[in-house]
This record gives C-alpha cells, structure tokens and sequence, in this order.
C-alpha cells in the first residue's frame, strides 16, 4: 500500500534499517524507546551493523548536534531544533520521532491559525450535545495522542503559532499532565513522551517564545552545509531534480555557474570572502542553501526560453540581486560593497561584475 | 626502582599541564616522603626552586631561560619559558618540596645547551609525545589522544596510583617505537635531541644519588619515565652529552597568563583549556556542576537570563552525554554541550564568552620583587645606552628632530615604550599632534623616569623579551580588543610612530574588518584622514605602507558606497557632522598621493559626490558644499544655472539660506581671492529681478553676516572692480627691485629654497 503513496513516513520508507537495529541492539533502552540512545544516533549517522549490514546516513553534519538532540530526548526533555530555512530541521525531527518511538505522524502543524485545540484538545459537537460532556466526546490532539502513548509529538514552525498557544505547550511540558476541567479529569503523559519542536530563526521575531517556555526546551542549532563542495553538490542535485520536474533542458556546463551562485552566497553569508582576506557587510537575507536552488532553476529557465540554452552570468545575476537586496537601502550597500570589493578583484569573473552591474 | 646504592627512586610519569596527574604526583609525593625532588626542567633554574614557597610567585608563572649577552643578532635574543600553572604536576611537586623544605633539582638539558641548540627548543619535548598517547588511545578505541588520557588519567579524582601503569604503558610502546637494535637516530632529529634530553635526567639522577639521597622521587613527562628506569652505562651518556654547544644563559621567574599557556604557536604550551584544567584542579568535588553554576553566574552578570533550573538540566544533559558518548565522566565537550544547549538556548555568542572567559580564563600570574631582573629589562638597559638616554626621576624636555637617525630611533623607543604602559616620555601635547598633522620633523617630549616602571617591565614580560617584540605582541592584542574604529586608526598611527612592522599588518587586518562590518559611513569618514596622513608619515619614517594602503583603497570605496545612504534624511546637525566628513575626506584623497589608483579614488570620489547631487531631497547644506566642491574640481559646467535654480523663488526659504551657507563655506577670505566664485555669485545676484532680490536679500545677510567686519569690505571692493581674467593692477604697481631684494630673499631662505646669487 505504501508504495502508491506519494511520500512514505519514515518509519515505513526505513523500517528494514529500524528493524536491523533494534536486532542488534543489546543497550539499554529509556522506557518508551524502541532503540537505545546510541541506536538512534546510529540510525541518524548511518554505519555499519555487526552483521554487515548498512545503515544510510539520514542527517549529513556535525555529529555532537544529533548526540546533544537526543542525550536531550533520553533526559526527557523537549528538543528544539532552531535554523534557516533548508537546514533539514523537519527532516531530522521526523527521524528522530520514527528511531525512538516508531511513529513520527504525531505532528502538530504551527501556522498564524493554529488554535488551542490543536495543542490541547477539542470536542465532537455532535456527541456533546447529544450525550453531554464525555470523554467520548473529546477530539483529542495529536499532542494528547503522544502523551497516553508515552512517544514522540513534533510540532513545526512553533514560533508561527500565536504566543497564546504557544504556552498552552508550558504545563504539558513542565508537569506532562494536562488537565481537562470539563470532565474534572486530567491526561497523565506516560514515561517516553517528549517533544520535538522546529523553528525559524531568522523570523524568531514573528512569535518569540516566551521565556518561560523557553527554558523547558534544549536547543540545537542546524548549521548550513559546512563545506562548499558539500552545498554546491547539494545545489546541483536538487537543480537537475526540480529541472526534470520542470521539463528544463539540459543545461551544458552549469557546474561552474552553481558554484559561483554557491560562492557569492557562501560569502556574503558568512560575511568573509572565500580566501578569508576580506571582511564584507551580511545583508538581511537568509540566503539559504535552497535559495540558491532557486536562483539557479530560475536562471535555467531564463536560459531555455530567452537565452541560448546555456547558463550564462546574466541569467543568474538578476536572481541573485533579488535575492540578496531584501532591504533597498542597507542590503543594497552590503551587495555594492561585494560587488566592488570582491567580485570587480576576480579576473575570471569579469562577464558577472559586468552583468550585476548592468542590474544597477 | 632501588639501586645498589639502596637508594629508592620513584618517577612520576606525568602529561604536562595535566591537573588529573599534578593531584597523584601530589598524593604519591605525600606517601612517599621523599628526600629529594627531581622535576623535568633547566638545572639553571635550581636556585630559583625555592621561591615556590614565596607567597608572591602565583601562577601561572614561566621559568624564562635567556642568553646572558643580548644584542648580538636574533639568536642572541631568543628565550625559552617553561610554563607553569596551579595544577601543572611540576609545579605542585615544586610546591611540595618547598613545603616539605626537600630540595628539588631540575633535571632537563641545561638552558645553556637548548638556547645555543638552533632549531625550536620551546616545542622540542611536544612532538615524540602525542603520538606514542595517539596508539595508546586508538588501541583504547578513542580517536582522540588528549580525550582518552583525560578519560584515563586526568579526571580520575582518586584512586590507585597511576603511576606504574603509565610507566608499563609507555616502555610497551617505546619498545615497539624504537625496537633493539634499530639505527642511532640521525644527529639533530627529534629523537636524538630526546636521548641527549634522558642522558641528562639519568646523569642528574645519577649525582642525586651520589650525593646521598636515600629516596628520590622524579616528576617527568611519561614519555621518559623508561629511559629513566633504564640502567645505562654512565659512560655511555656522558659520551652522548660530550660536546654539545653551549651560551652563557640567565634565568628568572616571569609572570604568565593562561592565554599563554592556550597559545599553540610561539611560547605557548598547547593547553586548549586552561581554565577547565584548573577548575579540574581545584574544585573540591562535583566539578561539572560547580563549573556549569559558575558558567551561569557569569552569564547573569552579563545580563543573560538563566535561571537554577537551567544549570541543573544542563548537569543532566552533559551527563546524559557523556553516558551516551559512554565516557566515565562529563568532559569539557559535554559540559560546552550542555551550555550551548541549555544555558545559552543554542546562541553561539554567549558560548564564546564563556569559551574565552573560563575555558581559557584570563588568570595572569604574579612574580615576588626577589626575582632577577627580565630580559625585557635588560634590553631597555641596552637601548638606553646606544641612544644615551638617561632615566632621570625629574621632568625633563626631550627634542627629537626625527631626520637624525639616534633622535628616529629614540622616538621609536619611547613610543614603544608607551604601547606597553611605560610612559617614561609624554608626547609634548601642544607640539606633537599639531606637528605631525603637518608632517614636520620635529617632535617634542617630557620624559621622566618612575619607579613603578621597573614593575610594569616585570609583567610585560609576558609579551617578549625586547622592547620591540614586545610592543609588538601588545599591539597586536590591543587590536583584538579595540573597542571602535577611531582606536584601531589611532592604534596603526601608534604601529608607525613605534615602527612595529611586525605588528602592523595585523592591526591593518583587524582595522580592515572592522571598517568592513561599520555600516555608520560618518566613522568611517572619521577614520580616513588618520589613515592617509598615517600613510604620508609613514614615508617619512620609511617604513612599509603597503599594508596600510590597502586599508585606505578599501576604505575610500567603503565610503563612496555607504555616502548616498549617509547623504539621506538629515537634519542640520546630522548634515554639518557629514559635512566635515565629507571634507575630511576629500582633503585626505587630495593628499593620498599621485598614483594612478590615487587618481582613480579621487575620480571616483568626484562622480559619487556628483551622483549625490543628482538625489532628491539632499539637505541643502549638504547640496551647496557639494556643488562648490564639484566647481572647484571643475566638474560643473552649469555651476550658475544650479546656483540660480537652488536659490529661486521655487525653493525654501530656509533651504535656500542653507545652499548658500553651504556653497559659501570656508569664509569670505575665498571669495576676495577666488574671481571666479565672486563672478558667478556677483553675476547671479546682477541678474535677479529687483523682487526676486528683496526675497533673496535675508539669506545672503545670514551668509554674509557670519563674515568679519574687514572681510566683508574686502569682498565689497572686489566687487566693484570690474571683473576681467588678470587680477586687478594694484594702485602702487611700480615696484624697486633693489628695496625688494633683501626681503625677497628672507623670503626664500625661510621656505628653504636656494637664494639666488
């Protein structure tokens, strides 16, 4: 049945490998868990089992991020994953929540809509008004799913939930009961119940987290890929994905355009040119490894139907001025100060200096 | 070990800087009472052992080894320092003898034969260490050498000895390093630099015995506790110590500093965390959670919240960790885990403090008045003598005509002397800056010698051991810590003064980034002049300015670029303040020289101040000096029709007085010498209808009314002058040449220029 489906849970598309853990897992395991705590990290990492057998890497970074993530849920504290935009936070809490409970569609979506039911609660109207208040009645959320059955609950984007339903999160957290004053009862979490949380930190500004609710989670910061060899791998495989997707054609020597795109972003991200010998001004973008994904789509796209089908400098540039003047006046000084002090300096990069600026 | 003598002799093999082994020397050392204490270090230093017990000496502290006759080339003025910290197991076996009134001797190569030795002395006893413990630990399944002796050895709070098992350990791997049998290693190599190293321990060793100490305990790096044990033929070692070069050294005790000890280049011993190491040391008990709660403290002084909740999750976080990680104890790693994770809720900046604050920490040690004097010092004392400079206890006038090289190398001296604190000259504050703005060569100084100098001497010790090197190393420093841009400028125009070339392309790079991330374009207008006139100075000292150069190209584009936005929105004072920005700098590109680059700035500063004119809503201040700048430089054709169309009943009173003022700036003076400015502005008023001029009236009374009485006559009488290209005949045109002479001449002997004969 799996197979028709357009994208698996991660529990289904990696139960072999989960499976094979849990068989050669001879560590203890926290109450709750269905693998031990090295296992998880294992099953995160990739590597090889007694028996020969492999383990794919699911998360490709810094391994003392996935150790601290989940020594965190082993404690049974909250995790909150923090990051960009493309720093594969969803992709690890989804993997996390499939290794330690088996199940990772106990997801709680956060939008500028979600409602305290959502968190906590609802009720079935229809059975209310016919049977009066009963735990019949209730329309539990995925949360409250989480807490009798001792697992993993993610929620996503918690900063974008209002910062009143944010903190419905505090109790359930602090005490891991929740109580239901309609029925005079109360849901105690059982032992191996925690939750995972993501969030943007670039718009941390949107609904900032109350310190109070703050302080019950652990937070873990994904990095942007490490290297650029890394990110401009990352970039061209995506690229010729969505490129496929988009029925593109193919487009002869693109390699050299992605990793300039990946260059400029790189550097204006970090702030220091590649040689490390110049400081530059950070504009207010993300600039994010899947912007420059789509500063390159778009330029191919530019290229197939204006251009000659080749990806040239001007295809990217307009792009790339796009996406990193945000804010006209200070990204705009950031981006002229790049374009003068780094880009004009590179002999090879001449055909680029003169199409950004043509742009300005 | 016990010889025939009946002599019984422990060595105490040891990782240098290892709190976990300073605790069982000291434990081992108590239990075992002995009546002589050997520690791996210069013999020369013997003497000075006893002041460990003075309460003065605090460390972290460096037993400094330096040539006796300095001066004579680089050589002659390189030093050894054998660091030591509270929890250096050599320093607690110090700390013991001195308690205990046990004599200590070192047991090292003498200073005499590692100074003159060439290659590298201070790391010579780093390399043939950390890879034999590298086996070690990859056979102990760790992928890091340091991680696993903390695991094995340095975190074990108590316990057996662990001693013996380190020295078994080690013979099991020297065995295999160097097999019986093997060739002698080359002449030179590290390894023979380290049989010459164990010759001598044994042989000191030796005479301790010989002169009839019964129990004798030896602290070393593990490394040599088999060489040590190893019965060698006397002879065999005084074969291999035969004939080795030697200098006449002196030794002291210096203050140091943990941020020392973390260095790895230079003087450093490689500690990456000295700070943690010490807490180790000396935390009674609980040390993860004693250091995670002093880790909180100081984050709530920082004005960070973090609450005791927080300290105790993150107590179970790194412990969960370290189970994880399935290491005996919480580490340093876990523990920076935990912080980050926890305490500072995955922000980066507030782990670095931490980093930089308790990890390295910033103790700085303490030396008692009885020490010998520091190479610092003593080089001060040379200087003094070649420049025949006196310290003096009274106030007295020094000055310096910098074109004669003594007085050059006096000024520099003395600036150098001032970079470490010792201000035993005062720059002259009337004469000096103003002098130097305009690049004269004199400089004038009080200079004034007082006691405390000597002390400041003592702790900036820890920065070199010349006056130069160590004016440099502190320049370097006070660049890492600057506080603004306005320090770092005046920092390099110090670097130049004190002739620090060592220093001055790290203090250019500090500047560079800095300047980089500055968004307030008035700092970095602000910043500029220093820099150029810095540049010219510079060339009258002769030295590089490459370094600088390129601080002031990326400056002039920094600052052509962030001008538009600097140029919006202002309001008057805003306006006046990027007035004199704006002719700082342009007063400084006119004198950055004549170089094609130079050109280009000044003609790329013209266009951005021409695209300034061209924005909307430019204050009129800022409007009126600008198109006069652009007059000047004679990019404006269309001077008039601007002044005109700036002035006219269309615009603003108030902003129309503004353009004028702004127009005008610099006095009435330029208007009685500039015919040109006084015809365009006679030309435009001329030509205003008589209405229009009643309304124009106002303003140019605000203008005009800021001039002096005489100026105002002066610009009167030009105007009614008819205007034509040659200045107008003086009334008295008929000049005597003989009665002229003598002054013209006067004259030109004041501007230095031949007289003609």
């Amino acid at each position: 049945m799996t197979d028709a489906v357009l994208r698996p849970h991660a529990e289904q598309a990696f139960a072999a490998e989960l499976a094979l853990l849990a068989e050669h897992d001879e560590r203890p395991r926290p109450p709750g868990w269905k693998l031990s705590p090295r296992a998880v990290t294992t099953y995160l990492l990739g590597g090889e089992l007694p028996g020969g057998a492999e383990i794919t890497p699911k998360y490709i970074g810094p391994r003392r991020l996935m150790e601290v993530a989940v020594a965190t849920l082993a404690t049974d504290r909250a995790l909150l994953l923090l990051g960009v935009p493309g720093t594969a936070k969803t992709w690890v809490a989804e993997h996390l929540a499939a290794a330690v409970s088996g199940d990772s569609t106990l997801l709680v979506q956060g939008t500028a809509g979600t409602a305290e039911e959502a968190v906590r609660y609802g009720w079935n109207y229809a059975r209310l008004l016919a049977e009066g208040p009963s735990t019949a009645a209730l329309v539990e959320s995925p949360l409250v799913r989480a807490m009798r059955r001792g697992a993993v609950a993610r929620v996503e984007e918690l900063t974008r939930m209002p910062t009143d339903v944010q903190d419905t999160l505090i109790t359930i957290l602090s005490e891991k009961t929740l109580p239901v004053p309609e029925l005079n009862t109360e849901v105690q979490a059982r032992r191996g119940f925690t939750v995972i949380a993501t969030a943007n930190d670039r718009d941390r500004g949107v609904n900032e987290l109350s310190s109070a609710l703050r302080r019950r989670f652990n937070t873990v910061v994904l990095p942007l890929p490490e290297t650029a060899e890394a990110e401009v791998e990352i970039v061209a495989r995506r690229v010729g994905q969505l490129g496929a997707a988009l029925e593109l054609p193919e487009a002869p020597a693109g390699l050299a355009e992605i990793r300039r795109v990946v260059t400029v972003f790189r550097e204006l991200r970090s702030g220091t040119s590649a040689d490390g010998r110049t400081k530059l001004k950070t504009p207010s973008g993300t600039l994010s490894t899947a912007e420059a994904i789509s500063v390159v789509t778009g330029g191919l796209a530019l290229a197939a139907h204006f251009g000659d089908g080749v990806l040239r400098p001007a295809d990217v540039a307009a792009g790339i001025v796009g996406a990193v003047v945000q804010d006209p006046s200070a990204d705009a000084v950031a981006w002229q100060e790049y374009l003068e002090t780094v880009v004009r300096e590179r002999p090879e990069w001449n055909d680029f200096y003169r199409a950004c600026r043509d742009l300005s | 070990m016990s010889g025939g003598d009946g002599a019984r002799v422990e060595v105490y093999g040891v990782r240098h800087h290892g709190p976990g082994s300073a605790r069982a020397v000291r434990r081992a050392l108590a239990a075992f009472a002995p009546d002589a204490v050997l520690v791996e270090g210069p013999p020369e230093a013997d003497a000075l052992a006893a002041l460990a017990a003075d309460p003065g000496l605090v460390p972290p502290v460096a037993l400094l080894a330096y040539p006796e006759a300095p001066g004579d080339g680089e050589a002659g003025r390189r030093a050894v320092f054998w660091p030591f910290a509270e929890f250096s197991p050599e320093w607690q076996a110090l700390r013991y003898a001195a308690e205990a009134g046990v004599p200590v001797r070192f047991c090292d190569l003498p200073a005499a034969h590692t100074l003159a030795l060439d290659d590298e002395p201070a790391d010579a006893d780093a390399a043939p260490r950390l890879d034999p413990l590298g086996a070690l630990a990859e056979a102990a399944g760790y992928d890091d050498a340091e991680r696993w002796w903390d695991d094995a050895v340095e975190h074990r709070a108590d316990g057996p000895s662990p001693f013996p098992a380190v020295a078994e350990a080690m013979a099991e791997l020297r065995a295999s390093a160097e097999p019986p049998g093997a060739d002698p290693p080359e002449p030179g190599s590290a390894r023979a630099r380290e049989e010459v190293r164990e010759a001598h321990m044994r042989r000191v060793l030796r005479r301790a015995r010989r002169d009839g100490f019964r129990r004798i305990a030896v602290v070393c790096g593990a490394w040599h506790v088999p060489a040590l044990l190893a019965s060698v033929p006397a002879s065999r070692d005084d074969r291999t110590l035969r004939g080795l070069p030697k200098t006449r050294v002196a030794m002291t005790w210096v203050p140091w500093t943990h941020g020392r000890l973390a260095n790895r280049s230079g003087y450093g011993a490689g500690v990456r965390s000295p700070g943690w190491y010490h807490h180790l040391f000396t935390a009674p008990d609980r040390p993860v959670e004693r250091w995670l709660t002093d880790a909180a403290r100081l984050l709530r002084a920082e004005d960070l919240h973090v609450s005791s909740a927080h300290v105790i999750e993150a107590v179970r976080l790194a412990e969960t960790l370290a189970a994880l990680r399935e290491r005996p104890l919480a580490g340093l790693d876990e523990v920076t885990e935990a912080v980050r994770a926890v305490l500072c809720e995955g922000a980066d900046e507030p782990v670095a403090l931490i980093a930089r604050r308790m990890v390295v920490g910033e103790r700085l040690g303490a030396v008692p008045d009885a020490v010998p004097l520091v190479p610092l010092q003593r080089d001060l004392l040379a200087e003094r003598r070649r420049l025949r400079l006196r310290p003096d206890a009274h106030d007295k006038e020094l000055d310096l005509d910098l074109r004669r090289p003594t007085d050059l190398e006096r000024s520099r001296l003395l600036h150098r002397l001032r970079l470490l604190d010792v201000a035993w000259g005062v720059p002259d504050p009337d004469a000096g800056r103003a002098n130097r703005s305009k690049g004269t060569f004199r400089e004038a100084w009080t200079i004034r010698w007082r006691p405390e100098f000597d002390v400041r001497l003592i702790e900036a010790g820890v920065w070199g051991t010349t006056v130069a090197g160590a004016a440099a190393a502190r320049a370097r420093d006070r660049a890492e810590r600057a506080a603004s841009l306005a320090d770092l400028t005046a920092l390099a125009e110090l670097c130049l003064l004190a002739d620090l070339r060592a220093a001055l392309p790290h203090v250019m790079r500090v500047l560079a980034d800095r300047a980089a991330v500055d968004s307030d374009t008035a700092r970095l207008m602000a910043a500029l002049p220093a820099l150029v006139r810095a540049l010219r100075y510079g060339d009258v000292r002769g030295t590089d300015p490459a370094p600088l150069r390129a601080v002031v190209d990326g400056l002039a584009v920094r600052v052509r670029v962030g001008l538009p936005a600097a140029a919006t929105g202002l309001d008057e004072g805003a306006a006046r303040a990027l007035l004199d920005g704006v002719a700082a700098v342009h007063e400084a590109l006119a004198l950055l020289g004549d170089d094609d680059r130079a050109a280009a700035h000044r003609a790329a500063w013209l266009d951005a101040l021409a695209a300034l004119l061209r924005r909307p809503g430019l204050h009129g201040l800022v409007d009126g000096r600008v198109t006069r700048l652009l007059l000047d430089a004679g990019r404006l054709p269309d001077a008039a029709d601007r002044m005109a169309r700036a002035v006219s009943a269309g615009a603003a009173p108030d902003r129309a007085a503004a353009w004028v003022e702004g127009f005008l700036a610099g006095g009435g003076v330029v208007l009685v010498h500039d015919d040109a400015l006084l015809g365009l502005l006679d030309g435009w008023i001329a030509g205003l209808p008589a209405d229009a001029f009643t309304d124009v009236l106002p303003l140019l009374r605000r203008t005009f009314g800021g001039y002096g009485a005489a100026e105002r006559r002066a610009i009167g009488e030009r105007a009614r002058r008819p205007r034509s290209g040659a200045p107008a005949p003086a009334p008295d045109d008929d000049l005597d040449p003989g009665r002229a002479a003598p002054a013209a001449a006067t004259v030109l002997r004041i501007l230095g220029w031949e007289v003609p004969a």
